[in-house]
């Protein structure tokens, strides 16, 4: 299900403030699937998968299209780039990686000091990102202009590979979000569905927040690829989600509490259907929830999530089946459409 | 011969020290496009001879390694692989890293961090050691018990990728890019006539103590030798003194593992034919199969030509094919000035 979708997804381009390539992909797919949709002036994708004539309840889910990266700040006289990180980055993981950068997608790589040349100290010290560049081969700083430019964004040239019943691949976050919501689309629901690909969610959830403002939705979900941390080291270190436990349900994160009332009913929904779920680590990480529940007198939200390892580096990793399963809860939930009246009639809007 | 498709098949080619099985075979076949003589000897280095029109024979060895750095499956546990190093890794580069498990079948693997989001600060300021990593090749755990065992071997994997002006960059270069110029050295051999006999070596278990030199050179005996391998390219935070550039031409070593004389013959043949050379001064140990070819036997001449490389050890070597041509041409003109009175240039007294 949905696997080739979310191979083009996760190797498309689209760092933070460049969605361009994803949300062309995305509007591809779901051709056919919605009634409407539009851009709006942020870069926000938003379908509309009408409901009944008279539709009681407006829904928003949402899922981001951008990416980590890095952009280039700086061109050396030698031809490297300087850059720095967009969205969270360890900059552990950078070095001895290739990048894609701009629109031509010129490769590059960020190389070090060879091990032989350290000093001893230095092999235990992290490099920081404002000593490493990027080499694209180009022997002056005119020879790299003719390729880039500064204010380029670079992703991680990684691709994806099914390596048994999971797949590896970057941006995983939160592409897997998105190929879960042109899954949902595919099914009509007894409301109006607002599927909405937010841009910026990695430098602040900035597309959610006016995204929700627009559609001013009764409820929202956010579809999210989310940190997973189960690698074998001390017990006492919670893991945040494991891989192939299941969807992973945010009760509280960093940026939101999720609405008690729509995480009764995913855990309701999950019992009924017998689909496997798990709650993440509380008060870890955030995602556009955080911007969507605050928009105007509030909306009630909940955040689901596919557990990703080595999330915001080159190369995720993740469980086919978990996210078969969040496909399942999520559209499973949207039918229930009794159960999403009754949250608004504790809303008292009924 | 265009270098580029030729360094992606020896790059992409697995073979790590002790293990160069794949390489093994590739080289194999590319040496035999230029003589039928070729063997492989008990250390599983590749030789190949190249016959001179001179009686009686005198040779000249070449030896450029074809083993790379890897790891080394030492532990599984709940699926996850730990591992060590063969040969000298920058533990710094490994993280977030491809790998491929060369197990009962090769497994992608991934040398896995813990997200940035659960880190405390002081975390990620510290380089993780070895012993630390893992890697995760995404299988249930009876599954990787059944497939994977402790000792397979692992090398990175990276594809060959062609950067701008004629930089390449990708996994192994070193010392691929020296068996890529060997053979352009072979090519241009075949249409240039030489009277001595040349035994190119692709030798093995370098990065682990030059093993394939050792034995190699004791069993042909050549009157001299050059070994050919990568030196430090420069690159951005290294100073100009420690390195060579890189697209400037091979780099002629100088040092007590040279035979000077050796190497005034080959400035002098670089220059003779207008090619672009640096020099490099090594005060001691080249660190290179030079090293131990030079003391085998009763002593070899031994010479060591470098090409310049950024970011050695890491996964993201990058050369200019420009210099691994050069550097194969150099090689090829040299020996067909090899004569009958060569050896008396370089006696010392």
């Amino acid at each position: 299900m949905g696997l080739e979708v979310l191979k083009e997804l996760s190797e498309a381009f689209g760092v933070s403030g460049c969605e361009e390539e994803v949300r062309k992909l995305i509007i591809e797919a779901i051709q056919g699937y919605v009634d409407d949709y539009s851009v709006d002036t942020i870069g926000n994708l938003i379908a509309l998968k009408k409901g009944p004539p008279r539709p009681s309840l407006k829904v928003m889910v949402a899922a981001h299209m951008d990416e980590v990266g890095l952009m280039v700040t700086h061109i050396e006289k030698d031809g490297t780039l300087r850059f720095r990180p967009v969205g969270g980055i360890d900059s552990r993981i950078l070095l001895s990686k290739v990048v894609l950068i701009g629109e031509g997608k010129v490769p590059g790589v960020i190389g070090t000091k060879p091990i032989h040349l350290l000093k001893d100290e230095e092999r235990r010290k992290v490099v920081k990102v404002d000593q490493m560049a990027i080499d694209i081969g180009a022997s002056s700083k005119e020879e790299a202009e003719e390729a880039v430019k500064v204010g380029d964004y670079a992703a991680f040239a990684t691709d994806f590979v099914q390596l048994g019943d999971t797949v590896k691949g970057k941006a995983f976050d939160d592409r897997v979000g998105c190929a879960v919501l042109i899954e949902l689309l595919k099914e009509r629901y007894p409301f109006d569905l607002y599927a909405v690909f937010t841009v910026q969610e990695e430098v602040g959830l900035r597309g959610a927040r006016v995204a929700a403002y627009a559609i001013e939705p009764d409820l929202a979900f956010v579809l999210e690829g989310t940190i997973c941390d189960d690698m074998p080291k001390k017990k006492d270190v919670s893991p945040t989600t494991e891989v192939g436990k299941g969807p992973a349900i945010t009760i509280v994160d960093r940026t939101f509490f999720a609405d008690r009332r729509l995480i009764k009913l995913l855990i309701e929904t999950a019992e009924e259907e017998g689909i496997p779920y798990q709650f993440k680590q509380p008060v870890v990480g955030g995602t556009d929830a955080g911007a969507i529940h605050l928009t105007k007198e509030g909306v009630p939200s909940a955040t689901v999530a596919v557990p990703c390892r080595y999330l915001h580096s080159p190369t995720c990793l993740l469980s086919l089946a978990d996210f078969e399963n969040t496909v399942r809860l999520m559209k499973a939930a949207l039918l229930s459409f009794n159960n999403l009246c009754k949250v608004m009639v504790l809303k008292g809007e009924s | 011969m265009e270098i580029a498709p030729l360094l992606k098949r020896l790059s992409e080619a697995g073979g790590v020290s002790g293990y160069e099985t794949e390489v093994r075979e590739l080289v194999f076949e590319e040496f035999k496009k230029y003589t039928k003589d070729v063997r492989v000897d008990k250390l599983g280095n590749v030789i190949a001879l190249k016959r001179g029109e001179m009686e009686p024979h005198r040779s000249i060895m070449l030896a450029g390694h074809m083993d790379e750095i890897g790891l080394i499956v030492t532990d599984i546990e709940e699926g996850f692989l730990h591992f060590t190093g063969v040969g000298h890794f920058d533990e710094r580069v490994l993280l977030g890293q491809e790998v491929m498990v060369h197990s009962k079948r090769d497994l992608i693997g991934i040398i896995g961090s813990r997200p940035p989001h659960v880190l405390p600060k002081e975390e990620r300021e510290k380089v993780i050691p070895m012993d630390k990593l893992f890697i995760d090749v995404g299988l249930p755990p009876e599954e990787v018990k059944q497939i994977v065992k402790v000792g397979d071997l692992v090398t990175i994997r990276r594809k060959f990728i062609e950067l701008r002006g004629g930089l390449v960059t990708g996994k192994a270069f070193d010392n691929r890019a020296s068996i890529a110029a060997m053979l352009v050295c072979l090519e241009g051999l075949a249409s240039l006539r030489h009277a001595w006999d040349v035994y190119a070596v692709a030798t093995s278990q370098e990065e682990m103590g030059w093993g394939g030199a050792i034995t190699s050179a004791y069993g042909l005996a050549p009157d001299i030798a050059i070994a050919i391998d990568v030196t430090f390219g420069h690159a951005p935070g290294l100073s100009e003194a420690e390195t060579l550039k890189v697209g400037k031409g091979p780099a002629i070593a100088f040092g007590p593992n040279i035979h000077p004389k050796l190497y005034d013959e080959l400035v002098k043949t670089a220059k003779e034919m207008e090619m672009p050379h640096q020099v490099e001064a090594i005060p001691g140990m080249s660190g290179t199969d030079a090293w131990v070819i030079q003391v085998t036997r009763e002593g070899i001449p031994t010479a060591l030509v470098s090409i310049p490389l950024r970011y050695m050890h890491t996964s993201v070597e990058t050369l200019s094919t420009k210099d691994v041509e050069r550097t194969g041409r150099l090689l090829a003109g040299f020996i067909g000035r090899l004569d009958e009175g060569f050896m008396e240039k370089l006696r010392w007294v």
